[in-house]
């Protein structure tokens, strides 16, 4: 049974460790490998619907993966590969949209649900509180409030 | 009353923006180019391998800067349009060879015909810098070398009459 568990575990885990998609590692050292795909991960394949270049074999996602391996080597920091993706490909290469006047409302939209669906709730809750005590028995049965 | 309007205010709400999601098309990318420099390049002309032609060589002139490849279906439904442009003399589009094999891309100019002033040959750097995702793609640049309009996909007939064909003779009167 324990090995079992470990088993499923196991391989529950396996997705997330993520394989790299290209053939082999883009750089030796782990610590720049780590930064590579993490640079991939925040970019956007353009031609494939809603995958990262690091998810996509698409030969676009492959130039842009090039790209960015090439940049690391020339020594640009991460913001400067970014900006540069963003310069040519606008926002929408960022797999994370920042957050500007045009997202704001896009960012504040589930915290604002979240909070709207609460009031709700409270109102309705307070309201019910402050009925007659007796009131529930004239409620058919199954009908809602 | 307010029971029942409220939600169904709210149900209005949401089928206007579901409606309006549907006439979008999520490959319309805005190009973050429009209004900005052409990217500089320099690279080879195809069929000509040490002949170097750069995005500065056409300063002073309105040119339609075309990426294709011959791997590109939609691009052979672009070449007719092109051709006639091309015949109607009124700009001359430069020819950018996307990702693609040489004698592939002579034989398509062979067979179809050549509506390209010059076609150079593009590993993936310069698209790139163009912020190209996929052929074909046009973009439009004055004079001044500044790119003023993006044309996602294949050009048809009517977007370079209604279109780009105005925006040309915009960019020529301009000195």
């Amino acid at each position: 049974m324990k090995r079992f568990i470990a088993l499923f575990l196991l391989l529950a885990y396996l997705p997330a460790t993520g394989w790299a998609i290209d053939q082999q590692l883009a750089f030796e050292d782990p610590a720049w490998q780590s930064r590579y795909e993490e640079l991939n991960a925040g970019l956007r394949c353009l031609v494939c619907q809603n995958q990262t270049i690091a998810d996509s074999n698409a030969s676009l996602a492959v130039d842009l993966r090039g790209q960015v391996k090439e940049m690391m080597i020339a020594g640009k920091t991460d913001k400067e590969i970014l900006d540069y993706m963003v310069a040519r490909y606008g926002n929408f290469v960022r797999f994370q949209p920042p957050v500007n006047n045009e997202t704001i409302f896009l960012w504040a939209a589930p915290a604002v649900m979240v909070l709207g669906g609460l009031l709700i709730a409270l109102s309705i809750v307070r309201r019910r509180s402050n009925l007659p005590v007796g009131d529930e028995d004239e409620t058919p049965v199954g009908g809602d409030a | 009353m307010w029971r029942f309007l409220i939600p169904m205010a709210l149900f209005a709400i949401l089928v206007w923006f579901f409606n309006q999601g549907l006439g979008l098309d999520p490959r319309k990318i805005p190009s973050p180019l429009i209004g900005k420099p052409a990217p500089e390049f320099s690279l080879p002309v195809l069929g000509e391998k040490d002949r170097m032609v750069a995005m500065s060589d056409f300063r002073g002139q309105v040119v339609l800067v075309n990426v294709w490849g011959s791997w590109c279906v939609a691009c052979r439904e672009e070449h007719q349009v092109l051709l006639g442009i091309a015949a109607s003399g009124a700009v001359p589009i430069i020819g950018l060879d996307w990702k693609d094999q040489d004698a592939d891309a002579e034989n398509w100019l062979r067979s179809l015909g050549n509506p390209y002033t010059v076609t150079l040959v593009d590993e993936g750097r310069a698209a790139i810098n163009f912020g190209v995702y996929g052929a074909p793609e046009s973009f439009l640049i004055d004079k001044q070398g500044i790119i003023i309009h993006k044309h996602t996909g294949p050009i048809t007939w009517e977007a370079w009459q209604q279109e780009i064909l105005p925006m040309v003779v915009k960019a020529k009167e301009a000195t």
